[in-house]
């Protein structure tokens, strides 16, 4: 679980297209990393796919940083 | 007092060069862009040639996630838009951009972001799909791609009518500007098909040549061993822009658009017309509009496919509007060297034909090694001409029977 944050820097670094310095736990997907829901919404499949999941989009809507996206990570990956 | 419209700038995307120059060189010279297939392993299909692009660098102009974002013919057109406002020199803070457009054709859209995913969605279910496949499909998307690149809050749309889109979507926008409705459009067609789907399916209703032997002998236009058409990709685009506009920033003038004749065969969704009556009217009417008669047009692009039915057609259609005046003609098909770009194909040749006229030089039409019956014009058989261009006409014919010419004639001032 320690890579977690580096695993999902990295899928943002892939999807979003923004550099790795940028992507710290407060950035906003939207404000700092420059994003729409085209780009989330891409990013989520690959963050689905990758950990085995399927996040609800009740759940994805409220994911609007980096570190909200790790916490959820954790607490859902926790329970498998 | 009637409103002028002319050329300021031109850009394409070619399997014979990435700018304007390097593509009319190599026209001029009668080379061929067509050659085997190395996108993909061809192998397992009829037809392994194209006039495929090998090199382009999207990325060298654009940034990344742009070209994520989008499919191969927005690509395209993104890249000769570029080209054509550096072209046309336009200071962008200074023009109004709300009296801007962009209308750029395409007939097929994105057809490989289309199999892609439809491939996604069929082995791995619907939740695999791109949020993006819609937006990278739809084949208007490149008129909207490039005006959210440049600003453009005018006049915005696509045409679609096949392998007359590109000739269409000039034709829309000249008539647009005319009528006063936009100062300056962003204009042309653009297409990229070379995709495994979208071969089998040309070539299974017999229209491709499936000479692989040599592709590059392939495209023969007119020549009596002509046995269908070659696949083509790219993209041409225009400015087009009202006369005064142009005058007032001291702009370069190719030529100007005076007539635009727009038909339809009312006959078959893929073969033309045999009495060739719909290639006529759109030629006619695009003559009366330009207010010049037969005997003014000193060149002719034609659509000149290399199919057995098309080029017979073609032929009969310019012999009946220009009668004896056909003899004194240049005829010529682009395709004979870069294929056909259908949606594309207009556009690019209209780039061609805007370049005749402002130099005076007429590319040749190769492989017409041997004039099939009844071709008897002078189609500039291996060799290019330099020959005064007065006026020309630019012919585009598409499936489902749509047919549109575009006029074009010297800039003269007054």
């Amino acid at each position: 679980m320690t890579n977690l944050f580096e695993e999902v820097k990295n899928m943002i670094v892939e999807k979003l297209h923004v550099p790795p310095e940028k992507i710290t736990e407060d950035a906003h997907f939207i404000n700092d990393l420059g994003a729409d829901s085209l780009d989330i919404t891409t990013l989520l499949m690959e963050v689905n796919e990758k950990y085995g999941i399927d996040i609800p989009d009740e759940d994805a809507q409220k994911l609007d940083t980096v570190g909200k996206l790790i916490s959820y990570l954790k607490e859902k990956l926790g329970e498998k | 007092m009637k409103r002028r419209v002319v050329v300021t700038g031109l850009g394409v995307v070619s399997s014979l060069g990435l700018s304007v120059k390097e593509f009319f060189d190599n026209l001029l010279e009668g080379k061929s862009g067509v050659s085997k297939i190395t996108r993909f392993d061809p192998s397992n299909l009829e037809v392994q040639f194209a006039g495929e692009i090998k090199n382009f660098p999207f990325i060298e102009r654009f940034d990344i996630k742009l070209a994520k974002r989008t499919d191969r013919f927005t690509q395209y057109a993104l890249w000769a838009s570029l080209s054509a406002v550096e072209d046309a020199n336009l200071d962008l803070s200074k023009i109004d951009k709300t009296r801007a457009g962009v209308i750029i054709g395409s007939g097929m859209g994105g057809i490989e972001t289309w199999e892609i995913e439809h491939q996604k969605f069929l082995k791995d279910g619907p939740k695999k799909v791109s949020p993006l496949l819609v937006p990278m499909m739809i084949p208007d998307m490149a008129s909207g791609q490039v005006s959210i690149y440049f600003g453009f809050k005018g006049p915005n749309f696509c045409v679609t009518s096949a392998c007359a889109s590109g000739a269409h979507a000039i034709g829309e926008a000249f008539r647009l500007i005319k009528s006063g409705d936009a100062d300056l459009i962003i204009t042309g067609g653009t297409e990229a098909p070379i995709t495994g789907y979208c071969i089998s399916s040309f070539a299974n209703m017999g229209a491709l040549s499936k000479r692989n032997d040599e592709p590059e002998k392939a495209s023969r236009p007119f020549d009596k061993d002509r046995n269908g058409f070659v696949l083509g990709e790219g993209c041409g685009v225009v400015i087009l822009e009202e006369l005064n506009s142009a005058l007032k920033r001291n702009a370069k003038i190719y030529c100007e658009i005076c007539g635009y004749g727009a038909s339809a065969d009312a006959f078959h969704i893929t073969a033309p017309d045999e009495t060739g009556e719909g290639a006529y009217y759109a030629m006619a009417n695009a003559l009366k509009e330009a207010e010049l008669s037969p005997i003014d047009i000193d060149y002719v692009n034609a659509h000149g496919t290399s199919t057995k039915l098309n080029d017979k057609v073609e032929v009969m259609a310019i012999k009946k509007l220009f009668k004896e005046h056909a003899y004194k003609l240049l005829v010529n098909s682009t395709k004979s060297m870069i294929g056909h770009l259908l949606g594309g194909a207009g556009a690019i040749e209209f780039v061609v034909t805007c370049l005749s006229v402002y130099h005076n030089k007429v590319h040749p039409t190769i492989n017409l090694d041997n004039p099939d019956e009844g071709m008897d014009l002078d189609f500039v058989r291996f060799q290019m001409k330099e020959k005064e261009i007065f006026a020309a006409i630019n012919n585009s014919f598409g499936f489902g029977g749509h047919n549109a010419c575009l006029v074009v004639k010297k800039f003269v001032g007054g």
